[in-house]
């Protein structure tokens, strides 16, 4: 409660957290909160030409290709943009921060060998990895965020593994040593706050890269699949027509870009909040 | 010698310093003034925080961007230098003042060889052809007595020891024959026998250039072996200032006067009590510790032999001193009687041989033997409060309820002199001594019988090292516990100790009582040791001259299989043996 407050006294943190409460709010509450369905294609939507609709009543950030209403799509799409980045990116930081912590703890060939295994997942394309997963499953909004924890992962293991070492060497590690700590204890009571705030900084980053990812196998074909909305499907969808009718792009950009920054302020907040040494300033 | 009416070549007025803008700004540096004259050389006396440092960055101009000179006058033959145009200041930096820092590592720049980055100062100052350039840098190094020039000129830094390249530091600030040379801290890093030679080559260099030398020091014994005249700072304010004789025989200011109080001087302690009756409590025989050093696929594995076949006993209610310079093996030694690395021979505790031990029996084991390390920065985590890095031991050991760690947590606090709600804060919100005390505190927190201390004033400034070394004496009356002292200061290491063992290359090379081994020294290294150690003293100037003749340590790296040849002890008499051949 304390952190909250602290959290929300500083405006550009507050702000963020508002942006992320209302997608929130917004992708949970889909169907009461979006004007039309998302994928009912109107007659009216498109221009006599059969272009899309500028932003105007009664389709307030206009319509697409296929005369769907904007505002809707994008409010379906925070669902699965949100939940494929939390739940892939969350899953990713797990593993790479489990495999990293115990391979720069354990050091030894168990050490080796897991850093070698992601040597050699971080030297294979990511992306055709990712469309072979894709391939042998069949392609649902689980098995994407599950493919991506699998390929974005390897960083954060690689990055926490190097952390690990060099927090190992330090003195008081060695002291709890001689105290008579378990590594159990030294790892999760005394190494791993260390690394949150690289943690941190990992997960909120990782949000926006886990979204892009997203939009990068929908737009391939096997990330989520259509008439499903998502912020990175729609960009793609409509990434050609982006000088005759920049706003389909432009709001999901929008709407991506204001999510990962709002990630990332809140994250950079927390990680001072939570350090005992920099209370009290800043 | 300065005759009083010539004018001095540097010269400091009312200088004040400021930390931070405004409001929220904090004066570091309080109306210092001094002069400097041709040839003579100044310090300036102070612990940590005494604005000492600051005061020789604002003479180069150099402050960081949140200081600034508040008032006062630096002038340099004349020239006024607060305020003056940073073109100005570069041209004198280097050309007219020299600046050698304490960490001469990090001052060299580890990518340019020591010839280019010598070249590269002269280069800057003095328009040479590249022959002329070549010259004066090899001029240079063999007047700071670096061996074998040719070599050195082609090496990096990380080839060359400490001692080395604080040579090469001192080449470059000397290379334009600078009017002025500011060191700061010269030789804190080093060895005592390096730091006799560089203040040693630091003296001639002076005689022979005539520069001014302006030195930062906390080192009493360094401003008695150096000083012309002494300011004494403490927290920014000048506390006296006094020509050296002066200050040590007649110190006016009360601050002056604890400062030379609390400075342990060798060779004044009496016969320690006698504790040779006493039960052994800690029985060491025959250790040996020895790393692995991988070549490459054609070559044959090395070891380094860090230890080497040490044998010694620690009685119930002793302090035993291990003194020896970086790389004897001191250290090594007690992380090896604390199981933290491999190692070959007996270590017997109460009787229970400790090698080979681990899992639950070795976490027992850990209740009797504790150790207080160096850099207490650095020993506490400082994501825990107090209570928790206190309490810690407590609960791995005894998984004692919080209200009962709480109380003795308080109590252990109590006994280190802190007060009892310290445990609610964070290690960063506390001073060097005060988290030594912590420290302590912690290590104490299982009752143990022995304690290891490594270097574990070291890092303190000598008045807080006068009460934590107090501490420790009165924690050992009080819970009857065995020390083992390490440390490469003779002077703490007498006051404290009962018994010392002086190690080189690994081994024991003398062991006796300490009136024994550091008022009757026989073994050579020993005596060259002593010899090194500056007094704080005017009256007992040391000639270091016989020390400039390099001496190096044996290469501890050996091939596989090899053994050291068994050492032989030659009995002195009062158990104070010397290791003989």
């Amino acid at each position: 409660m304390k952190v909250l407050r602290a959290l929300v006294r500083r405006p550009a943190v507050a702000l963020s957290l508002l942006y992320i409460v209302i997608v929130v709010l917004l992708a949970l509450f889909a169907p009461w909160m979006s004007p039309y369905d998302p994928s009912e294609q109107f007659v009216e939507g498109l221009s006599l030409e059969g272009a899309p609709l500028p932003p105007d009543t009664p389709y307030l950030l206009g319509t697409d290709l296929l005369g769907r209403d904007l505002l809707s799509r994008l409010i379906y799409g925070a669902r699965t943009s949100l939940f494929i980045g939390l739940l892939a990116n969350g899953l990713a930081v797990l593993i790479g921060t489990l495999v990293g912590l115990s391979a720069g703890f354990l050091r030894g060939w168990v050490g080796s060998t897991l850093m070698r295994f992601t040597d050699l997942m971080m030297a294979f394309p990511a992306l055709l990895l990712a469309i072979a997963l894709s391939a042998i499953f069949q392609p649902s909004v689980w098995i994407v965020a599950l493919v991506i924890a699998m390929v974005n992962w390897v960083q954060i293991a690689r990055v926490i593994y190097s952390e690990t070492i060099a927090l190992s060497a330090r003195d008081f590690v060695a002291v709890e040593r001689t105290l008579g700590a378990s590594s159990l204890r030294i790892l999760f009571s005394h190494l791993l706050p260390h690394l949150l705030p690289t943690i941190l900084v990992w997960a909120t980053l990782g949000i926006s890269t886990t979204v892009l990812l997203e939009a990068t196998l929908s737009y391939l074909g096997v990330g989520v699949q259509p008439p499903t909305p998502s912020w990175g499907n729609i960009i793609f969808e409509s990434q050609t027509y982006f000088t005759s009718a920049p706003w389909l792009v432009f709001f999901p950009g929008i709407a991506i870009v204001l999510l990962s920054l709002a990630f990332n302020l809140v994250g950079d907040a927390l990680r001072d909040e939570l350090d005992p040494t920099l209370q009290g300033r800043s | 010698m300065s005759n009083g009416t010539s004018q001095p070549i540097l010269s400091v007025q009312q200088l004040s310093i400021d930390v931070g803008m405004g409001a929220s700004s904090r004066r570091v540096v309080d109306h210092l003034s001094f002069d400097l004259f041709a040839g003579q050389t100044l310090c300036i006396a102070g612990e940590s925080g005494s604005g000492k440092s600051l005061s020789s960055l604002a003479i180069m101009g150099l402050l960081p961007k949140a200081v600034r000179v508040a008032e006062g006058a630096i002038s340099f033959e004349g020239r006024d230098l607060v305020g003056a145009p940073e073109r100005e200041l570069q041209r004198l930096r280097g050309k007219q003042i020299g600046m050698i820092f304490q960490e001469p590592m990090t001052s060299l720049n580890p990518l340019m060889t020591v010839g280019q980055q010598l070249q590269e100062t002269l280069r800057r100052h003095e328009p040479l052809g590249r022959q002329a350039l070549r010259q004066r840098a090899r001029e240079m190094l063999e007047s700071v007595r670096m061996p074998q020039v040719e070599k050195r000129l082609q090496q990096y830094p990380h080839e060359l020891s400490g001692g080395m390249r604080q040579r090469v530091m001192i080449a470059m600030a000397m290379l334009c024959r600078p009017k002025v040379l500011i060191a700061d801290e010269p030789t804190t890093a080093l060895d005592v026998t390096i730091q006799a030679q560089i203040l040693e080559l630091m003296r001639e260099l002076q005689q022979v250039y005539g520069t001014s030398l302006l030195m930062i020091t906390h080192d009493m014994g360094v401003v008695a072996e150096m000083a012309d005249q002494v300011v004494v700072m403490n927290h920014g304010r000048t506390e006296e200032q006094a020509p050296v004789r002066q200050l040590f025989t007649q110190p006016q200011a009360d601050y002056t006067r604890k400062l030379l109080a609390a400075v342990p001087v060798l060779g004044t302690a009496g016969q320690p009590g006698d504790v040779s009756q006493q039960p052994v409590v800690l029985q060491v025989r025959d250790l040996s510790v020895r790393f692995p050093v991988r070549m490459g696929w054609f070559e044959e594995d090395k070891q380094v032999h860090a230890v080497e076949g040490l044998n010694f006993e620690l009685r119930q209610g002793e302090t035993l001193g291990l003194v020896g310079e970086s790389g004897c093996g001191k250290s090594t030694t007690g992380k090896a009687l604390m199981n933290m690395l491999a190692y070959q021979g007996s270590v017997q505790l109460f009787g229970k041989e400790l090698n080979g031990l681990h899992g639950a029996e070795l976490q027992a084991v850990r209740r009797d033997i504790q150790m207080v390390f160096q850099d207490p920065y650095a020993a506490l985590n400082p994501r825990k409060n107090i209570l928790e890095l206190v309490g810690e031991p407590l609960l791995i050991h005894d998984q004692l309820p919080r209200a009962q760690r709480q109380e003795r947590v308080a109590e252990l606090l109590r006994q280190v002199d802190m007060p009892a709600d310290a445990m609610y804060r964070y290690p960063h919100q506390f001073s060097g001594g005060q988290r030594q005390r912590i420290c302590i505190a912690r290590a104490l927190a299982l009752n143990p019988k022995v304690i290891i201390a490594d270097e574990s004033v070291s890092a303190l400034d000598v008045s807080v090292q006068a009460q934590v070394l107090e501490l420790l004496e009165h924690l050992r009356k009080q819970h009857r516990l065995s020390y083992l002292f390490i440390s490469h200061d003779m002077a703490v290491v007498e006051r404290i100790c009962h018994r010392v063992a002086v190690m080189y290359g690994g081994q024991i090379v003398e062991i006796g009582r300490r009136d024994h081994v550091l008022h009757n020294p026989q073994h050579p290294y020993t005596k060259r040791l002593l010899s090194a150690v500056p007094m704080p003293d005017v009256d007992q100037k040391r000639d270091f001259k016989a020390l400039l003749q390099e001496f190096e340590q044996p290469s501890p790296i050996k091939g596989k299989g090899f053994e050291a040849p068994l050492q032989k002890f030659h009995d002195v008499g009062g158990g104070h043996w010397v290791a003989v051949g």
